[in-house]
């Protein structure tokens, strides 16, 4: 059994961190509020602005996700994995770029036509070399999600992983990224049930689900 | 800072999503790649297709790239060079 040792949540305009709101900003749309989470977190990154929105999104919760937590003090790089999924792919920045192509394609946008470099992103960030997967399903499915990444913590080469679903449809936007350590110390029981469960958690009016 | 320059500067944080830039940060001497704003080979994509969509100026040789691209002097000095009025 592995434990669930810090997650993030980002759906409605609205980010949390262990279940506590950290950030709210309802905005005008879904890209202010991104670059408002952005500015808030302080960071000098500036290729955060040229990433696409679901990379944005991965990198939002992943640094809110890691913020205070010295991964790389705890584990090798090579021993954290990314296992992520979402059910558009990586639409959102598809539709984008067929729509360039109309005039010049853009070389920007076609960088980010592949749904698993948000993983590559937070890797990039966050300094992990470990394994990673990026899968594409109907609807966020916590009983998969917790299979496979059991299977990869299973490995004696993966000691931690950043695990979850990042999903973005122009203005709908959904993220659950946790932390997956092997010691308990207070984390949650890596289980389907309590996933769906972190997953389903209302944090505002309005269903943050998608 | 003449007009081709000062739309340059514009074109280029549009166009590459600079947006933590304002035009006059950018130096018309200031390298753009590595060690200057530290642009990458996409950007240098993207710097070819604004040519091509603000200038209709379509690079005959990529190779000349690094430099045409050099800064926003050298740029602006391959624009006038090359645009038919």
């Amino acid at each position: 059994m592995n434990y669930i040792s810090k997650h993030c949540r980002i759906s409605n305009r609205i980010i949390a961190l262990g279940g506590q709101i950290v950030y709210e900003n309802k905005g005008n749309n879904l890209d202010e509020f991104m670059n408002s989470a952005f500015a808030w977190l302080s960071i000098a990154y500036p290729k955060f602005y040229k990433m696409d929105r679901l990379s944005k999104l991965g990198f939002l919760g992943s640094e809110i996700l890691l913020k205070d937590e010295k991964l790389l003090d705890k584990y090798l790089p090579e021993r954290i994995a990314v296992v992520l999924s979402n059910s558009n792919a990586s639409l959102d920045t598809d539709l984008k770029y067929f729509e360039s192509t109309k005039t010049i394609a853009s070389p920007a946008l076609f960088v980010y036509t592949l749904s698993n470099i948000v993983a590559g992103e937070i890797c990039i960030r966050q300094g992990i070399k470990g394994e990673n997967a990026f899968f594409v399903l109907p609807q966020f499915d916590a009983a998969r999600l917790v299979e496979y990444v059991e299977i990869v913590m299973a490995s004696p080469k993966t000691e931690a992983c950043i695990a979850g679903w990042v999903d973005v449809l122009g203005e709908q936007h959904d993220v659950l990224l946790y932390l997956l350590e092997k010691s308990k110390d207070g984390g949650l029981e890596h289980t389907a049930e309590q996933l769906q469960k972190l997953y389903q958690k209302n944090y505002g009016p309005v269903d943050g689900g998608s | 800072m003449d007009q081709l320059t000062a739309d340059l500067k514009r074109q280029i944080i549009e166009a590459l999503n600079l947006k933590h830039l304002k035009p006059e940060d950018i130096g018309d001497d200031q390298p753009l790649f590595v060690e200057g704003l530290g642009l990458d080979s996409i950007d240098a994509l993207e710097l070819i297709v604004l040519l091509q969509t603000h200038y209709n100026i379509k690079m005959a040789n990529p190779q000349d790239g690094p430099q045409i691209f050099r800064s926003v002097k050298t740029i602006a000095e391959y624009i006038r060079t090359n645009q038919t009025a």
